[in-house]
């Protein structure tokens, strides 16, 4: 560690984000850039802490204090080395992740915390600036073939692993596009589709074959795939919407969030949309659902216009600082504020949908209660309404962002005949093998629905263990791994 | 059939081999040779009032070991052997008379006597007869008579009439030695107790297990008159162990020993090699009988004596002997004259020096005298009278002496030798005696002509140069992480020095890793404690060398020029350059050969076993071809050829070749990449290697200056040499850690102890190595070097190509385990917060570790089935928390905050808190309002004696005598000056900005009866309190723990390797010590075996984490518990290890007032803490079976391996040493539960205190006048501990209580003394005058009507004033070493003093009226002395370290010095205060002022601020 006391003479300094009103006007990301001498104030006020729970904190165990360190002696070249060793693509995770890292930061048990995601990003867009990042295709074929299904960010991590051990990989990828949520699911304004391309393109020239438009199950059958290929990696996500069982749901203005916000990302992209718009512009939106999903919807309904923008979540409002039983350096269950939050709408906590109600097929009000927690004798939550206290929205679109169920239960997940948890995701063995042998799983289907950093996670454990399963031997780091041993 | 004399066999972990022991040692002689039996009885007399620096053990009865050596009394053996019945005794001179001890049995004696009597006869001589020694054992212990032998003298004569004097007694020596042989061959029952003292027809030796005053009672032959003798040569013993040892009484043959010689294995296997080329014209054919020359199984001193016999016989002068086994510190030494010089430099090419802290007094029954060590770290008083008798002993005062009859008093000076010639009537000085001994030869010509400088050496042809493009590659072969380049490294190659971790070691064992290990992590360094005291390499340099030689030894028993052909190096670690200098070496004499270090990686385990034995040959071989420098390279690594771990290389050729008898004629030389952190060079040299070039470090750190990393500040062509600086101090530092001060005598000395090495594998290549526990071979060794060659050589690309991150010291997801990770640091928070009994349980779940892995030995454990009892009927949590202890951890360490929460949570749960070594605020020794109590029950006592002062002594519930710190064993601490705020200087009696340094020993604790007398003089001043002692746990931990429960400690702690707050170097966190387990376990062991556990209370502590680790701890034998760092993490502490930086975030280790703002620790947080602790440890209890802590205390059986454990390397573990129970009696107490008997009744004390009864109880005046004499010790401290305890910290008015004595007194005289308190002896006094001195006034005067001049003669011992606080102290006459060493406030005047004079002051004035010694003013941070410096000569003896040499210029300062010189005069009458006084301007100018610059600086600072506050 260079500065042994510059946390306690550097305050936290995050990227400056662009004014409210001329983001509004754009989709393009927010944050303005930071110079170098910034980020290396920053990083200086990194601790070297003899136990860095940020590096626990980071489900990649990401190695935070070296690459600070790197970064403070202003060498940034090797701080690259250190964050691609735990990271296949901090250029996303730089941008969209909610940093578990900051949240276990240990200055942040008394002070503002490290400034982590800033480096990452700043390392990895000054790589690229630099030319630092290359085609880096292997020197050797094991001459083994694995199919990946799935291009989100477990299956392209998954598949830049297994291309680099020697192994020949084709990502199968159902929409037009590589990237899964990631380029459909995340608004432009928090990460710019241009950064995902960029990625794309680079795996593509260390010989990864895409194969877009292709859904493995559907038109690509399983017995085909299984008979080309040594190994089956499924990256499938969980793609499918929680439904809320509520009357009304079948009325037009009522979308799942999803639907809304990869029409915007299209529209962005200079797609031309074959279905009915859904727009917010001069509507009353509400949003039914306060994750992050939730707020990208708000931030895409401003930009789009919306007359006023509703976000109602089903739980009590978080408190501002920890409470005793969520104490550092567990994730702090207080209340966060999105950019999107800055930007405008308003949030609803304890509120539950009662019904939608229109006329002619069209959503024109929302009927909703308030509800509070209680816990059983078995200390089981419960939401009670509270009586009396049903009111009524006029509305015309409502945004349902109320998660995701699991993996859609089509052919590909059928026909392999996985077995299944409880929580209907797919059951997978250490080595992120599933029931059926040579098929792997990795990301949402696996997890449940979850942060970017985790799918990369999930896709470089499942990297491991097709390489394992192909050569016998253990090449490739687990996640949570700086480096393989 | 009695006990076997020797020591109990090997058993669980205790081993006979840590036997130690220290001493009390003196003779009486009168100089003309004048032979009496009053020499005889005076001797006798000499040992009886020593008798306090020896022990008994269990049987108070039965002593360590006493005896006497005289000239062979011939008229009084005429007369004996005629009423034996013997023919009538050739006359003096022409037979030889041996003391025999013979086993018990009638019918083994007379069957051993055959073999002897055969020997006797094949040896040329004739049998004149056997006499049994009369002895009457009626006074004698019980444990010494059952093992008490058969004493029988033996007489015999040589068949050839021409064998008289020296040539006879070399006869006499061959004949012993082929008994010796012989008796251990027969194979006879009873040999083992067969035994000769002595065989000579010059001396003769009575000793036993005994008591001194049963010498003369027991050997009926002492008391006859016609027993005579012009000298008696005489030993008490102190042994750590008590085990009854009838052959361990010195004295030997030709000396008494007081001390300990560290370095015993290497000398040892040097000498078995050398005896191999034994040549001698006067020894002849016999030389082939002298194998081996030290008799296997030998103490340190009987190996010595053997050696040293062996010298004298092959012809030298016993006083050059001595000079080549004890050389002086000649190397840094300007004053030594060239010739001496040479003489030492010479035979330092012959043998190494054995090393050590050592009195030797020694005899031929011609000569006699005595030496000191290098160090001189024993005492050796000397008088000699009028009338020509000369009296030398470790104390003065051992033989009352009219003051009339006093010619001189003196004291032997470190390295200096002290001899009275018998037979030509006078003393020698050692000026003249080794002047004589250093010009027998041409020593410096033979040098000159012979000796070849590595500096001197020409240019080679090919310098190798690095390769950048394979650096990475080999990096990781050779198992580099990205974290020793930046954490060991960098700061090495920036500094000059290793750099500093905080909080201990919290990962596992290397056997119990998950991570490739390099070999060189199963070594564990050894470390001096109480036997023997580390050394300060960095403020005692003068004594400490790194010269390496190589070349080929020549025949130990002859010089000649050839002798010294050998090739010097200044220091042991050699650049590329000089290492290709080396390899191209082209001189007569010197041939150099490069051996590879590799083998083929693919045939693994195989191929580096047949590359080993290989390697070996080839040694052999070029060692025969006469080659005489072998280079072990690992050079060239490739994919197909690994590298041999170099240890395992140097470990198997030096092996091999001392088994062929060949090492001493070759040097080794390292080449490898492997080794880079101090720890692997010391362990290279410590198996043999006499130089290590580490090509790789080096090029690693070109390429970190290359690449910018290291910074461009540094000059290029420092980088390799601050590395080298940097090794080379931490090399010193490991040396002086167990007290050894050279690099020859460390080289091949082996002084380490193995965990997890299997013992084929420590057999053959580290032979001789403690290594306990088993653990993994070849096999396992070559799975790991695999591991990294893998990694290096991958048989599949890699995403990324880059070292490891690391993680041995910090914490890194997948890199070395931790048990302070986040999972369970979080845990422990949240559990102690909440006080959430369940959550804690989680805690311990992770802590304990059960269910993955096992990474403690204690995991590797689990508990039997018991019969459960109800959870109720368990003793409750309440009696469980009275036996937990916070850590030793001082306020300046942790921010008050932290200290004084720890305290008010300890006093709250019936616990005791740990005061650390910095003192502690008086002010918290009330209670507060609402009834909580900051004060610590524990008070430390550590070297630096921070705040020890009579009243913190009364305040302290126990009083804990810190020996060494887990963290860093056998080192030193200090506290930079830029971190002593006020508060810190105030309680630690010093001045803010000053450094305050803790010396690495205690300096009045350098053996074991020392340690005794500070126990005595803290219970003296306390009698109430408990005294521990704290140990860390090292093989042969439970031997000094026997030692110590004898010194009368009612506590002993055994610290675990793995704790510890402080800073340390990162080299001795790692890798001194070992794990509580094997310690704990063997101190119990041990202390049974003995019968001494039952008056101990036994604590253990070292990552105590979970109730779990207090039931294994208890079940191995602890009843006491402590917790430090645990503790701390409910405080807030997260581990961030940057304690020695001040930059805690958690405002726990810091002193700065912003980050101590963020202190949020709660007392009730640290109470949960310890309740859960006890909620734990009573469940385990219920489930096993027991109703309270003291059952459960020691019941090992209750414990078992877990063989669930499929650890890969921990399945080679053998445990059952750990879970060992010996054989016991049934009155052997398993637990505390009796009390030490301290002898306080015995202390002139009690008398003085009835005596000023007016004075303590109404403060009136009072005046006692009585004789004092040296056993009379610790005078004043009881005394001043009623007065503190009545009247705190002010004490009385000064002068209050007069106390004049007349006589010699003891040790400690006037130690701990208050204000009020006024003590004058009239006399002499031995070591530590003033110790702790804390507001008295002490005056020592040479006695009216002496004859001698006082600034000539030695008035006080060594270690006067040492951590004084406040007070006088006034001594007419010259005070021996360390002069008020650590004095943070008295003023003292003395007339003259010993080397090392005020070492580490902080404080007080020194003025000194006469001649120093060497090293004056080392360390001395503080405190100002006046010294009257008449030859001009004392600049040359200053430490310029840290001080100014200024005159005395000052108004203040003069009115200062004056005064002082006037009190000393008043007081003590003193002639040259007052010749100074009359003439004071003559003499004002040549006095030398003494200025620290700190504290200069420090006045500065204080002057502007007291300006500030008067005008402000």
């Amino acid at each position: 560690m260079a500065k042994a006391n510059g946390f306690i003479t550097i305050q936290r300094k995050n990227a400056a984000y662009r004014p409210i009103a001329e983001r509004l006007k754009d989709y393009n990301e927010i944050p303005e850039p930071m110079s170098a001498e910034e980020i290396k104030q920053q990083a200086a006020r990194c601790m070297d802490c003899g136990i860095p729970f940020c590096h626990q904190g980071c489900p990649l165990g990401n190695v935070i204090p070296d690459f600070n360190d790197l970064v403070y002696e202003n060498r940034w070249r090797e701080a690259l080395d250190v964050l691609l060793a735990t990271n296949n693509f901090p250029e996303f995770t730089g941008r969209v992740c909610p940093a578990p890292c900051e949240a276990a930061c240990v200055l942040g048990i008394n002070q503002d915390p490290v400034t982590i995601k800033q480096v990452e990003v700043s390392i990895i867009d000054r790589a690229y600036e630099e030319g630092w990042i290359t085609p880096q295709p292997p020197t050797y074929r094991t001459g083994k073939k694995v199919a990946v299904i799935g291009s989100g960010p477990a299956g392209m991590a998954a598949a830049e692993q297994l291309n680099r051990a020697g192994h020949l990989v084709t990502v199968f990828e159902k929409a037009d596009r590589i990237g899964g949520l990631l380029i459909y699911g995340i608004p432009d304004f928090k990460m710019d589709k241009n950064i995902l391309q960029r990625r794309v393109d680079l795996m593509a020239a260390e010989g990864i074959e895409f194969q877009t438009n292709t859904h493995v199950g559907i038109d690509y059958s399983v017995a085909k795939l299984k008979a080309e290929y040594d190994a089956i990696i499924l990256t499938n996500g969980a793609e499918q919407p929680r439904e809320l069982p509520v009357p009304g749901f079948e009325l037009e203005g009522v979308h799942y969030a999803m639907d809304f916000l990869t029409q915007q990302n299209r529209r962005n992209l200079g797609d031309t949309l074959t279905e009915p718009d859904i727009l917010a512009n001069d509507k009353t939106v509400v949003i039914i659902g306060g994750g992050d999903t939730g707020s990208d919807c708000l931030g895409t309904s401003l930009r789009q216009g919306a007359k006023e923008v509703i976000q109602f979540e089903h739980k009590p409002q978080p408190p501002n600082t920890r409470p005793i039983h969520n104490p550092w350096p567990d994730w702090p269950m207080t209340l966060m504020k999105s950019t999107s939050h800055e930007e405008g709408g308003k949030q609803e906590f304890s509120i539950a949908t009662k019904a939608f109600e229109g006329s002619d097929g069209k959503l024109e009000r929302l009927r909703a209660i308030k509800v509070e927690l209680a816990f059983d004798e078995h200390g089981q939550r419960h939401f009670i309404e509270v009586p009396d206290s049903e009111f009524t929205i006029e509305t015309e679109l409502v945004l349902i962002a109320a998660g995701f169920s699991g993996p859609v239960q089509n052919g590909l997940v059928r026909d392999l005949g996985l077995k299944l948890t409880k929580r209907h995701t797919i059951w997978v063995d250490p080595d992120k093998m599933t029931s059926v042998s040579g098929v792997f799983a990795a990301g949402d289907n696996v997890r449940g629905q979850s942060l970017v950093v985790w799918a990369i996670a999930e896709g470089r454990d499942a990297a491991r263990g097709v390489d394992k399963y192909l050569t016998g031997r253990v090449h490739l780091p687990a996640s949570n791994t700086a480096i393989a041993s | 059939m009695g006990k076997k004399f020797g020591l109990p066999d090997k058993q669980g972990l205790y081993d006979p081999q840590f036997e130690h022991d220290a001493c009390g040692v003196g003779f009486v002689a009168n100089v003309k040779g004048i032979k009496s039996h009053d020499i005889i009885v005076k001797g006798i007399t000499v040992l009886t009032n020593l008798e306090h620096r020896g022990a008994t053990g269990s049987d108070a009865n039965t002593g360590d070991g006493a005896g006497i050596l005289i000239q062979l009394p011939h008229q009084f053996l005429v007369k004996a052997a005629a009423q034996a019945g013997l023919e009538q005794l050739p006359e003096e001179g022409r037979y030889g008379v041996a003391m025999v001890f013979l086993p018990q049995s009638q019918e083994q004696t007379a069957d051993l006597e055959k073999v002897i009597e055969e020997a006797v006869k094949d040896e040329g001589f004739r049998l004149i007869g056997w006499r049994g020694v009369p002895v009457d054992n009626s006074g004698i212990g019980e444990l010494a008579k059952q093992s008490e032998p058969h004493i029988h003298q033996l007489f015999v004569a040589s068949n050839d009439p021409k064998l008289i004097g020296q040539n006879l007694e070399r006869k006499l020596y061959v004949l012993r030695k082929v008994i010796e042989q012989r008796v251990r061959d027969c194979g006879l029952p009873g040999a083992e107790n067969c035994y000769l003292p002595s065989l000579s027809c010059y001396t003769i030796v009575y000793k036993g297990l005994l008591k001194p005053p049963q010498i003369p009672d027991y050997y009926l032959d002492l008391s006859d008159p016609d027993m005579i003798s012009a000298m008696a040569l005489v030993h008490q013993r102190y042994s750590t162990n008590t085990f009854p040892t009838w052959d361990r009484a010195h004295p030997y043959r030709y000396i008494a020993h007081n001390g300990e010689i560290n370095t015993l294995r290497g000398n040892t296997n040097w000498m078995n090699t050398r005896q191999a080329h034994f040549a001698s014209d006067l020894l002849g054919k016999d030389v082939k009988k002298l194998s081996p020359v030290v008799v296997p199984g030998s103490s340190d001193s009987a190996s010595f004596d053997n050696v040293l016999e062996l010298l004298v016989m092959g012809g030298r002068e016993l006083s050059h002997a001595v000079m080549m086994m004890m050389p002086e510190a000649y190397e840094a030494n300007a004053e030594m004259d060239a010739d001496k010089k040479a003489f030492y430099e010479f035979h330092q090419s012959l043998i190494e020096p054995w090393d050590g802290p050592a009195a030797i007094a020694f005899s031929d029954g011609r000569v006699i005298g005595a030496t000191l060590d290098r160090n001189g770290l024993r005492p050796a008083r000397y008088v000699i009278t009028k009338d020509d008798l000369v009296v030398l002993a470790s104390e003065t005062g051992v033989l009352d002496i009219p003051i009339e009859n006093v010619a001189r008093k003196g004291k032997l000076e470190p390295g200096k030798m002290f001899l009275v010639n018998l037979e030509e009537g006078r003393i020698i000085s050692d000026e003249e005696l080794k002047r004589k001994i250093v010009t027998r030869q041409p020593y410096a010509q033979w040098i000159a002509e012979n000796t070849v400088h590595l500096r001197d050496l020409g240019k080679p042809e090919h310098p190798s140069v690095g390769d950048s493009a394979t650096l990475l590659q080999r990096q990781q072969a050779f198992g580099y992480t990205a974290e020793e380049l930046r954490v060991l490294l960098l700061p090495m190659a920036t500094t000059g020095e290793e750099a500093l971790g905080s909080m201990g070691n919290d990962t596992p064992l290397a056997v119990l890793s998950e991570r490739p290990q390099l070999l060189y992590n199963y070594f564990k360094q050894l470390f001096a404690q109480v036997t023997n005291p580390p050394i300060d390499p960095i403020r005692e340099d003068l004594v400490m060398s790194l010269s390496a030689a190589v070349g080929t030894e020549q025949n130990l028993l002859d010089e000649s020029p050839l002798h010294c052909r050998q090739l010097h190096m200044e220091y042991p670690i050699l650049t590329d350059y000089q290492l290709e200098q080396l390899r191209h070496l082209d001189q007569p004499g010197f041939k150099t050969k490069t051996l590879p270090m590799h083998y083929k990686a693919e045939d693994g385990a195989k191929g580096l076993k047949r590359a080993l034995s290989e390697l070996c040959k080839e040694a052999e071989q070029a060692t025969r071809d006469d080659y005489n420098i072998l280079i072990l390279s690992d050079r060239g690594v490739t994919a197909e050829c690994a590298a041999i771990p170099a240890l395992l290389a140097t470990g198997a050729v030096h092996h091999h070749l001392i088994r062929k008898l060949l090492r001493t004629r070759c040097g080794l030389i390292v080449e490898s990449g492997e080794p880079r952190e101090v720890m692997h060079f010391s362990l290279l040299i410590g198996y043999g290697a006499s130089a290590i070039n580490p090509y790789l470090a080096m090029e690693t750190l070109e390429e970190m200056y290359l690449q910018g990393i290291i910074s461009n500040e540094i000059e290029h062509k420092n980088i390799v040499k601050n590395y080298i600086k940097a090794v080379n101090k931490g090399l010193l530092k490991i040396f002086s850690k167990m007290g050894i001060s050279t690099f020859q005598s460390y080289q091949g000395a082996q002084i380490f102890e193995i965990i997890g090495l299997d013992h084929g594998v420590v057999n053959r290549y580290f032979t001789g190595t403690t290594a306990r526990l088993g653990g993994i071979g070849l096999d396992g060794i070559a799975t790991e070097v695999d591991k990294h060659h893998q990694h290096a050589f991958p048989r599949n690309p890699e995403p990324t190509r880059q070292l490891y991150r690391g993680g041995q010291y910090q914490w890194r997801k997948n890199g070395e385990h931790h048990f302070f990770n986040p999972d369970t640091v979080a845990r422990l928070q949240h559990s102690t917060a909440a006080g959430d009994y369940r959550l804690f349980k989680k805690y311990t779940h992770i802590a304990n570790n059960e269910s993955e892995q096992a990474s403690t030995l204690r995991g590797l454990l689990k508990f039997k089935a018991g019969n459960p009892v109800p959870l109720e009927e368990v003793e409750p949590i309440e009696n469980i928390m009275k036996r937990f202890c916070t850590g030793a951890m001082s306020f300046g360490s942790i921010s008050k905050e932290a200290h004084e929460t720890l305290a008010i949570a300890m006093n709250r749960i019936g616990g005791k808190s740990n005061t650390g070594e910095g003192g502690e605020d008086p002010a918290r020794y009330e209670k507060d309002a609402n009834g909580d109590w900051r004060r610590s029950a524990i008070k430390q006592v550590a070297s630096a004696r921070f705040g020890v002062d009579s009243h913190y002594i009364v305040n302290a519930q126990e009083l804990q005598i810190k020996m060494a710190q887990g963290a860093k064993p056998g080192e030193g601490g200090q506290l930079p000056g830029h971190k002593v705020d006020e508060n810190i200087a105030r309680v630690r009696n010093s001045v803010p900005g000053v450094t305050l340094i803790s010396p690495p020993p205690h300096h009045d604790i350098y053996s074991i009866e020392d340690l005794k007398q500070l126990i005595f003089d803290l219970k003296n001043v306390n009698p109430q309190a408990d005294i521990s002692v704290k140990l860390v746990a090292e093989a042969g931990v439970g031997t000094i723990a026997a030692g110590v429960a004898k010194a009368k400690a009612d506590a002993i702690l055994i610290s675990g390797h793995d704790g510890g707050t402080g800073a340390s170097p990162l080299t001795s966190i790692k890798h001194a010590g070992i794990p509580w387990e094997i310690g704990l376990a063997e101190t119990q062991q041990v202390l049974l075996l003995n019968n001494l556990r039952g008056r101990i209370r036994l604590q253990t502590d070292g990552q105590l984490k979970t109730g779990r680790d207090v039931v294994v701890a208890t079940l191995l034998g602890a009843e006491e518990y402590g917790f430090a760092t645990a503790p701390l993490v409910t405080l807030g502490c997260i581990l961030m290890r940057k304690c020695h930086l001040n930059t805690c975030p958690v405002g726990v280790a810091t002193q700065d007032p912003q980050l101590r703002e963020n202190f949020a620790g709660k007392v009730e947080h640290v109470i949960n803490f310890f309740k859960f602790i006890a909620m734990e440890v009573r469940e385990i209890m219920a489930e096993l079976g027991f109703r309270t802590v003291n059952e459960m205390v020691g019941r090992v059986e209750m414990l078992e391996p877990n063989l669930a454990i499929a650890h890969f390397k921990a399945q080679n573990l053998d445990l059952s040493p750990i879970l060992y129970q010996p054989e016991l009696e049934p009155e052997v107490k398993r637990y505390y539960s009796e009390k030490q008997e301290h002898g306080l009744e015995e202390a002139l004390d009690n008398q003085l205190i009835v005596m000023a009864k007016a004075a303590l109880d109404k403060q009136e005046v009072v005046e006692i006048n009585l004789p004092i004499r040296n056993s009379h010790r610790s005078v004043g401290a009881m005394l001043g501990g009623e007065i503190s305890r009545r009247y705190g910290a002010k004490g009385l008015p000064d002068d209050t209580i007069w106390l004049n004595f007349k006589g010699s007194a003891g040790q400690s005289f006037g130690a701990f003394v208050p204000n009020g308190i006024s003590l004058t002896l009239e006399g002499d006094a031995n070591d530590y005058v003033g110790k702790g001195l804390c507001g008295g006034r002490i005056v020592v005067k040479t006695p009216v009507g002496a004859d001698f001049d006082p600034r000539q003669n030695i008035l006080i011992g060594n270690t006067t004033l040492y951590g004084a606080i406040r007070g006088e102290a006034y001594f007419n006459g010259v005070a021996g070493e360390r002069f008020a060493v650590r004095n943070s406030g008295v003023k003292a005047v003395v007339e003259g003093l010993g080397d090392h004079g005020c070492e580490y002051m902080t404080g007080g004035r020194v003025v000194v009226l006469g001649k120093t010694g060497r090293n004056f003013g080392a360390g001395m941070s503080g405190g100002i002395a006046y010294v009257l410096d008449e030859e001009g000569r004392f600049e040359g003896r200053v430490n310029l370290g840290m001080v100014d040499l200024e005159k005395v210029t000052g108004q203040n300062e003069i009115e200062e010095l004056r005064s002082l010189i006037e009190k000393h005069y008043r007081y003590t009458g003193s002639e040259i205060a007052e010749k100074i006084l009359l003439d004071w301007s003559t003499y004002l100018p040549r006095f030398v002022k003494v200025m620290p610059r700190e504290y200069k600086h420090a006045l500065t600072n204080l002057k502007d601020k007291e300006a500030v506050v008067q005008h402000g």
